[in-house]
């Protein structure tokens, strides 16, 4: 507990990184004269999220929404399906390749057909903020349950146990590390997918913020935009990096000694 | 292969045939790769003989535990296998929660099988650790804490496949005596696959050595030393001489 409360090189590490990064970014406009509508110092960038304020607070929190939507969406199907792609080899070996083509469909690729297929707006951006942050989710729960140790499953099977027991009290625990893990890189790729579906096909959001803002070379707007994405995804893999400690902590244990 | 009664005496592996009285302690040595593991596969009912027969109680093994095995079988492994999420106690606990025979209840007498593994733990040395994380336990305190998960459900025939392998020599000898210790109070059956020819001698009544694969038994040797043995035993001659003959035997396999 006393640790916790210290401020250690390696807790002030990410602050000092982030700051010296936009200071250097700063500096580096500044000193090169660099055109505004190239590459916004971040005062600049500030100045536009305070000038656009309630523009950008309102599609950031339609953003926000939609994402979190597609990602909890992602969240049920990826746990359902990991589950039972890791508990079967048989269902494993049939939807590995159908997943790992469909994770290598450039998501932009599939935004107009869902755009035909649901019109423009919200539906096409939850779909694609879910198939993109689906697949890591399948795949570390697979992969988790898949990696049992043979001998304890051998134990519990001379005991006559189920192979319900057996994945439930052994393999479903045994993979919520790989799933936590993979929450956090999904949540991220969520607002990816939500990005680009409002900037292909959107009237609301801040993928339909920044592409305006694009066009009518209102460049800081753009990167004050990028700049309240990168913090929502910060916000949330924090959130689930905390979950992640709370709830699977015994995995942590060697990181937590040193 | 037969185990307990009168069953008769039949082959498993390639030609090895173990004929096994109730309560015993055998120990089985041979080279790596003898099909040592294979055999307990056998007896535990996980895996079937493609020839010969495997019989408790004169009673076939099934294959896969699926077509009604039995539940009255524990095991033990090199890797203790705790699951790092459960304290020691409900670790032990696993396979009441599990077993064919006493799932149903398990919630019913929680109290009372509560009360069995801190018992068990305690025979262990492990008091005071039940709501330690397995984490939290020596290399050697886990592997006592997976020999209580064995035994929590009161199995007549304790399976171990080189439990004691990758503790350190002073570790190994101290669990030699917590096993001894349980097997005298509660007299289950053991089969122990081994490496370690002292540990075999220290704690079998009978040694069956095995060739390499396919796994033959080539020789088999009662131990005659008195219970309880202790460290002292092994450095008396009958223990000293008993191991050599061992060693002979697994050259002459390994050579082969």
């Amino acid at each position: 507990m006393i640790s916790s409360l210290k401020l250690t090189p390696v807790k002030l590490a990410p602050w000092v990184a982030t700051i010296g990064l936009f200071i250097l970014w700063e500096a580096a406009c500044r000193l090169f004269a660099i055109p505004e509508f190239v590459l916004p110092a971040p005062s600049k960038t500030v100045a536009a999220l305070i000038e656009y304020g309630p523009a950008i607070w309102h599609n950031a929190f339609y953003t926000f929404w939609v994402t979190l939507l597609g990602f909890a969406l992602a969240v049920v199907f990826g746990l359902a399906l990991g589950i039972v792609t890791g508990a079967s080899a048989l269902v494993y070996s049939a939807i590995y390749p159908l997943l790992v083509g469909f994770n290598s469909i450039p998501k932009v690729a599939i935004v107009p057909v869902l755009v035909v297929w649901f019109g423009i707006g919200t539906i096409p951006a939850v779909l694609t903020a879910f198939t993109i942050s689906f697949f890591p989710i399948v795949v570390n729960v697979a992969t988790g349950l898949a990696t049992l140790e043979p001998e304890l499953r051998d134990v519990l099977r001379a005991l006559g146990a189920r192979k319900l027991d057996i994945l439930l009290k052994v393999g479903v625990p045994r993979s919520m590390p790989y799933f936590f893990a993979s929450l956090k890189v999904a949540v991220t790729l969520a607002f990816v997918g939500t990005v680009i579906s409002e900037t292909v096909a959107g009237n609301a959001g801040m993928g339909h913020l920044m592409l305006t803002a694009a066009s009518s070379f209102r460049v800081p707007l753009v990167f004050a935009g990028l700049l309240v994405i990168a913090v929502m995804g910060v916000g949330m893999y924090a959130i689930f990096a905390l979950a992640e400690r709370r709830l699977v902590g015994w995995a942590f244990r060697g990181a937590e000694q040193a | 292969m037969s185990y307990g009664g009168a069953a008769g005496a039949l082959p498993a592996v390639a030609d090895a045939t173990l004929h096994i009285e109730r309560g015993e302690f055998v120990a089985l040595v041979g080279p790596s790769g003898c099909g040592k593991s294979s055999l307990l596969k056998i007896v535990s009912g996980l895996a079937k003989a493609n020839s010969g027969h495997a019989r408790i109680d004169g009673r076939e093994i099934a294959g896969s535990q699926a077509s009604g095995g039995r539940a009255s079988v524990g095991m033990a492994f090199q890797n203790a296998t705790m699951l790092p999420w459960r304290s020691t106690l409900e670790n032990v606990l696993l396979p009441l929660e599990v077993s064919r025979d006493t799932r149903a209840t398990f919630r019913r007498k929680k109290a009372e099988h509560i009360e069995a593994a801190r018992n068990l733990l305690k025979v262990v040395g492990l008091e005071g650790y039940e709501d330690h994380a397995p984490y939290e336990l020596s290399g050697g305190m886990q592997q006592r804490a997976s020999l209580c998960r064995a035994l929590i459900h009161g199995p007549e025939l304790l399976l171990l496949d080189e439990p004691f392998a990758a503790l350190d020599a002073f570790t190994r000898e101290e669990l030699w005596d917590v096993l001894q210790n349980l097997w005298l109070q509660r007299k289950f059956t053991v089969i122990l696959v081994t490496h370690d020819l002292r540990e075999a001698a220290y704690l079998a009544d009978r040694v069956y050595v095995m060739s390499k694969r396919p796994g033959r038994i080539v020789y088999e040797r009662p131990v005659a030393l008195p219970r309880p043995r202790s460290l002292e035993t092994t450095f008396e001659e009958d223990f000293v001489a008993l191991v050599h003959v061992l060693r002979d035997h697994i050259s002459e396999v390994r050579a082969a």
